[in-house]
């Protein structure tokens, strides 16, 4: 019952102090009792959350309260005890003609900015970096085609290891995405077997990794940190168990991290099938290495 | 809309009131109420299965870690619904369950088919064999879908791939019959379907008494005309599509298999091509109860009856086209987006419509604020939130951050677990009198209201901040800081709870006191055909048609 009241407690305060909790968020990941959009590390998030903000609540909220006032004075004032004789009009063209022309102008006002932020989404710059993120039940696999970083897997850290690592449970992985800070990296998003989705909410992202097609979508960090995501769509058993991190560095840090990946050039025709992290089920690999063409021609 | 005329109490002449022995006229029935009052049944009891899954996931929910869904069965005692399969099954089953055996049944097959031809003063439906058949085949589809819960799914007993089906989850990633029950089940619930929709359409267009124009209609009766078509039109793309998965399975097909040309994604056009008009299934006819509802208790008539009647078949309209916004995550094309958000969003002008006319309707009435009046007005807050949020997932660049997380399960609810279910409520204290010849108890039903609207929205409000937050749908466990909503919730499925335990003692209470019904409690603003009817009505009514005259809208 404590515990009841602390978490009513703590939600009362959190609404109270909406703007204040905003100040607060954690960066890259949930934070607890929030009641926004987390904090973004993109540009794009930060226009999604301008538009959110902004935009969208204010006239939710507007029209919400509107209908709530609006049956308030229907409940006060024409309750049968209020006003004992009803009223027989049913029509009013003037009225019907303005409640269905507001609302257009004002899904058009929405939609200007609506579109504003879908194009900003489809507008990719040319990628500075592109890592290749497959789904599989229920790890996920990321490639650095470019750096000649083959496929190595993240899985998620159980809660003693996470703990031990000093990161979120559920959200930790042990093998991190790593990317360079202020630099356009384009994600090809893929899955193996079911349908995955790539889902990392400080960056406004989510994109299904859908087995047979390469969907690629984009995100610009503009802070150092450790991101946190999860797999969005639902497959299978372990669907809560496929978190996803990304490191984001600074390029040096990044060029130190890709120099102890890659294997040495020379070596690298020789031995190719050597991933990170051996415990990776191998077997799954062979028949994803057919997506891999549509990728190379993206490239 | 249109009043009643004299002649009326003569519905029962001679014979042709006497009721059936108990089996003939509960099995074989072919009587409309009586197919109704089975429906209804049959709705109550899938929604108690249907709102126990959805309590086990609460209580799963209510703090991190695994608490219910353990690997050797439920609470580790009960050795069904194990592990994670178990929860992913819990959630699938509720989902199915609640849309497919709950709101459809109680609305189409239970509300539609009581008070649809008394409303247009015809004395049962047009195919009343077929009626009788609509109804065991959903029974039959019933019992698979609970079958299926139990059988081999692959990863454990039971289909855990969500309602929606998506393959390849739901080919090669449940290889055990559990999901071949589950499409056969489908089939079944839709061929119920259909066949109610096309005695629904024939009923209407053919059976109305004589000066009951289609623009007389009552405004229920508009609702479940344009729901019929909706399923008409979209449950035989479903029905398609199930049937590809069912020979993916089976028959080595590969309709939705990309390794051998097949692409996943069809799937899922097909599927919202049916899915998005099925949203509007579920909610439309309850937008007829609340007109209705709306009218009588504010002893007005409803406000821009035509206007009404149009937005429904707008809304109609308009939810064949905006399927794909269900799916901006996948890869479509930016126009194509740009494109379901413009459509999407263009859907609020004929439900804004709605609401503000149900607004104007009250305006300026002599409100009586009974149970049925408190849940229709708790409708139109509860739905008008829900729609707004609708607004707010509508837009594709705000839906990369939101979409598959809570959010969408609060969006969903708020029209759903608040908009179809507040209304079934609604209609379900408006003709509780007709439909059981009794009296239910007033305080009861108001306490009902009340904790049900406390409690859903503890449910489903701080969902909200966690699908924000990015907390992703679907998902047994979560990460700690999703601790506290998620608690909040899972109190707010208690008090559900209990405002549902009030209703079935409203349910004993009413049985056990008798209190005599009367023809029309509600007084001058039930102008429906209905009212003029006793209390229950006779076996047959309208032995001898109705006459409609022309009255205000």
């Amino acid at each position: 019952m404590r515990k009841l009241w602390s978490a009513t407690g703590a939600g009362l305060a959190a609404l109270a102090g909406a703007g204040a909790a905003r100040a607060a968020d954690l960066l890259g990941q949930p934070t607890p009792g929030a009641v926004d959009l987390q904090p973004a590390g993109s540009v794009l998030k930060q226009q999604a959350i301008t538009f959110h903000n902004w935009i969208l609540m204010p006239i939710i909220t507007a029209i919400a309260l509107l209908i709530l006032v609006l049956l308030a004075i229907c409940i006060i004032r024409f309750n049968k005890r209020a006003n004992p004789t009803p009223a027989r009009w049913s029509h009013n063209t003037t009225i019907e003609l303005l409640w269905t022309g507001l609302p257009v102008l004002i899904l058009t006002f929405i939609a200007i900015f609506s579109f504003k932020l879908l194009f900003a989404y489809a507008a990719m710059p040319t990628p500075d970096l592109t890592v290749k993120a497959t789904g599989y039940q229920w790890y996920w696999g990321y490639a650095y085609p470019d750096q000649r970083i083959d496929e190595y897997t993240s899985n998620y850290l159980p809660e003693a290891d996470a703990k031990a690592a000093g990161k979120p449970y559920l959200l930790g992985v042990n093998n991190a995405m790593v990317v360079p800070v202020n630099k356009t990296v384009r994600v090809l998003v893929t899955g193996a077997d079911v349908i995955h989705d790539f889902g990392v909410p400080a960056f406004g992202l989510k994109m299904d990794a859908v087995p047979g097609r390469v969907n690629a979508t984009w995100f610009r960090a503009t802070q150092v940190g450790t991101y946190y995501g999860q797999c969005d769509q639902l497959c299978g058993l372990n669907h809560a168990f496929m978190p996803i991190e990304i490191k984001v560095v600074s390029q040096p840090d990044f060029d130190a991290w890709v120099a102890s990946k890659a294997p040495p050039p020379a070596a690298s025709s020789s031995a190719p099938a050597a991933p990170a992290t051996p415990a990776a089920p191998a077997a799954a690999a062979p028949q994803h290495v057919a997506l891999n063409s549509s990728t190379a021609a993206l490239r | 809309m249109a009043t009643a005329a004299h002649d009326i109490d003569h519905g029962h002449d001679d014979g042709y009131a006497h009721t059936p022995p108990f089996l003939v006229r509960w099995l074989f029935s072919t009587n409309h109420k009586d197919i109704g009052t089975l429906y209804i049944l049959f709705a109550i009891f899938a929604g108690i299965i249907g709102s126990t899954l959805s309590g086990l996931m609460r209580w799963e929910l209510a703090e991190p870690g695994i608490q219910v869904f353990k690997d050797n069965g439920l609470f580790g005692v009960i050795p069904i619904l194990a592990g994670h399969q178990g929860y992913n099954v819990a959630a699938t089953a509720h989902g199915l369950i609640m849309i497919f055996f709950m709101v459809m049944p109680a609305m189409i097959g239970g509300f539609g088919n009581w008070f649809v031809p008394i409303m247009i003063g015809a004395p049962d439906m047009a195919f009343p064999r077929m009626n009788n058949i609509s109804f065991w085949l959903l029974v039959a589809s019933f019992v698979l879908l609970c079958t299926s819960m139990f059988v081999d799914g692959g990863p454990g007993p039971g289909f855990g791939g969500g309602w929606t089906l998506y393959p390849p989850l739901s080919t090669t990633g449940h290889t055990g019959p559990a999901m071949d029950f589950v499409i056969l089940s489908i089939h079944l619930a839709g061929a119920s379907s259909i066949l109610g929709a096309i005695n629904f359409i024939t009923t209407i267009f053919n059976m109305r008494a004589p000066g009951m124009t289609l623009h007389r209609m009552p405004l229920f009766v508009w609702s479940i005309l344009v729901t019929v078509f909706l399923l008409l039109l979209s449950l035989p793309v479903l029905a398609g599509g199930i049937t590809m998965l069912l020979t993916d399975r089976n028959f080595g097909t590969h309709f939705f298999d990309p390794a051998n040309g097949g692409d996943p994604l069809m799937f899922q056009h097909l599927f919202w091509f049916f899915g998005h008009p099925e949203v509007y299934i579920l909610i439309l006819p309850g937008f007829g109860i609340v007109s209705q509802v709306v009218a009588t208790f504010s002893k007005k008539p409803v406000f821009g009856y035509l206007a009404m009647a149009y937005a429904m078949v707008a809304i109609g309209f308009l939810g064949f086209i905006v399927w794909a916004h269900h799916m901006y995550a996948v890869g479509l094309n930016v126009d194509l987006q740009a494109y379901f958000v413009a459509a999407t969003m263009i859907i609020a002008v004929p439900t804004g419509i709605k609401v503000f006319s149900w607004i104007a309707t009250m305006w300026g009435g002599s409100i009586d604020f009974k149970t049925p009046m408190l849940f229709a007005v708790g409708f139109i807050f509860l739905f008008t939130i829900g729609g707004l949020t609708g607004v707010v997932l509508a837009n594709a660049g705000i839906d990369y951050s939101l979409h598959d997380t809570y959010y969408v399960i609060a969006h969903f609810h708020y029209v759903l677990s608040m908009g179809a279910v507040f209304s079934i409520f609604a209609g379900f204290y408006y003709w509780f009198e007709k439909m059981w010849g009794v009296k239910y108890n007033e305080f009861l039903g108001n306490l009902h209201f009340w904790f049900l609207f406390v409690g859903v929205n503890t449910i489903f409000f701080p969902q909200h901040f966690l699908g924000l937050q990015g907390m992703p749908r679907r998902t047994i466990d979560y990460p700690v800081a999703f601790a506290q909503w998620n608690f909040v919730s899972s109190v707010g499925f208690a008090i559900t709870a209990f405002g549902m335990l009030i209703w079935f003692v409203l349910l004993i209470e009413a049985a056990v006191r008798h209190r005599k019904a009367e023809a029309n409690p509600w007084g001058e603003g039930a102008t429906t055909l209905e009212w003029t009817l006793s209390s229950p009505p006779p076996f047959h009514q309208f032995a001898e048609l109705p006459h409609i005259h022309a009255e205000t809208h």
